[in-house]
């Protein structure tokens, strides 16, 4: 199989690069962010994502069709994210307990 | 290329096109399970916009250190597969066997604190059901809700966790039989497909859990 390989190096850099962003997800954590901070916090965990799925998953260096697979789980989710929270988070009627 | 065609099966042209489908499949599936944990994260940012103060509330019952411990490990496990995989690919027998032996390590690890963590949650009765008891100011019932969402969730992906340290141990059994080798690894592979996909879901578990509000 001629397929391309990812050296240890690599891998390890890629590691590395994760822990960093785990500490950087609790440090923010502690930062007052407001409504920002759950946008933060996501947006560190998709980047962290994005770096298993096209490296230790290898899908970098993957035939475009696989590529096109890996991504089109998060596109369904994505789509159910939209429609269930333009419904939800634009309701007047329901008053939920305070808190 | 003599090991490749006694792993061909006869409806592929070749080694490559048979790996290729294997790819596609585990993908295929791991878009359900993406939908399936999908749905419960779904669930739970309806009832976190609701209830936002005792989300936050709930979520600081929860060990933050061993919440961001447990996280390392896992991503050390995905570090481990990914080498094991790397092994495979250059023919190393010993490095198969030795990386998916730390990956089940790691694994079993992070499950031992999963348990000791759910043991305290029973402790301090933060069990949903008859046990249940809450003593902060905000809501009893919203805050019973979270932990439902904290131990279904993690639950589930637990349970996906041991299924994987299953498939592991069956690998390394079949890894020491001399089963794959450079030309053909691709149970290794989809295996570790499997395994990253549980820890970017974990990934994803931990900011929303743990880390609603730590200021």
């Amino acid at each position: 199989m001629s397929r391309h390989v990812i050296s240890r190096t690599a891998y390890f850099v890629v590691f590395g690069l994760l822990l960093v962003l785990l500490a950087a997800t609790v440090l923010v954590a502690m930062i007052p962010l407001g409504d920002w901070s759950v946008a933060v916090a996501l947006s560190i965990a998709a980047l962290k994502a994005a770096l298993i799925i096209l490296y230790f998953m290898h899908v970098r260096h993957s035939p475009e069709l696989v590529q096109v697979f890996s991504v089109a789980g998060f596109v369904w989710l994505a789509l159910l994210f939209v429609f269930l929270f333009s419904d939800y988070l634009t309701r007047y009627d329901v008053t939920p307990l305070t808190g | 290329m003599s090991t490749t065609s006694t792993h061909l099966a006869p409806q592929f042209d070749d080694a490559e096109q048979q790996q290729l489908a294997a790819t596609l499949g585990m993908w295929a599936f791991l878009a359900t399970e993406v939908l399936f944990f999908g749905g419960m994260f779904a669930g739970y940012g309806v009832y976190r916009a609701w209830y936002p103060q005792t989300w936050a509330d709930a979520s600081r019952h929860l060990d933050l250190l061993l919440g961001t411990v447990n996280t390392a490990v896992l991503l050390t496990s995905s570090l481990t597969v990914a080498l094991a995989v790397h092994a495979a690919q250059t023919g190393s027998r010993k490095g198969v066997v030795r990386n998916l032996s730390l990956t089940i390590l790691f694994g079993a690890a992070f499950l031992g604190v999963k348990a000791y963590e759910y043991w305290h949650k029973w402790h301090e009765h933060h069990v949903p059901g008859a046990t249940f008891e809450w003593h902060e100011a905000s809501p009893s019932g919203p805050a019973e809700l979270f932990f439902s969402f904290y131990f279904v969730m993690t639950g589930f992906h637990a349970l996906h966790m041991v299924i994987g340290l299953g498939i592991l141990a069956w690998l390394i059994v079949q890894a020491r039989r001399g089963r794959f080798d450079a030309e053909y690894y691709t149970p290794v592979e989809m295996t570790g497909l499997y395994w990253h996909f549980v820890d970017i879901v974990w990934v994803f578990l931990f900011p929303l859990l743990y880390l609603i509000d730590r200021t």
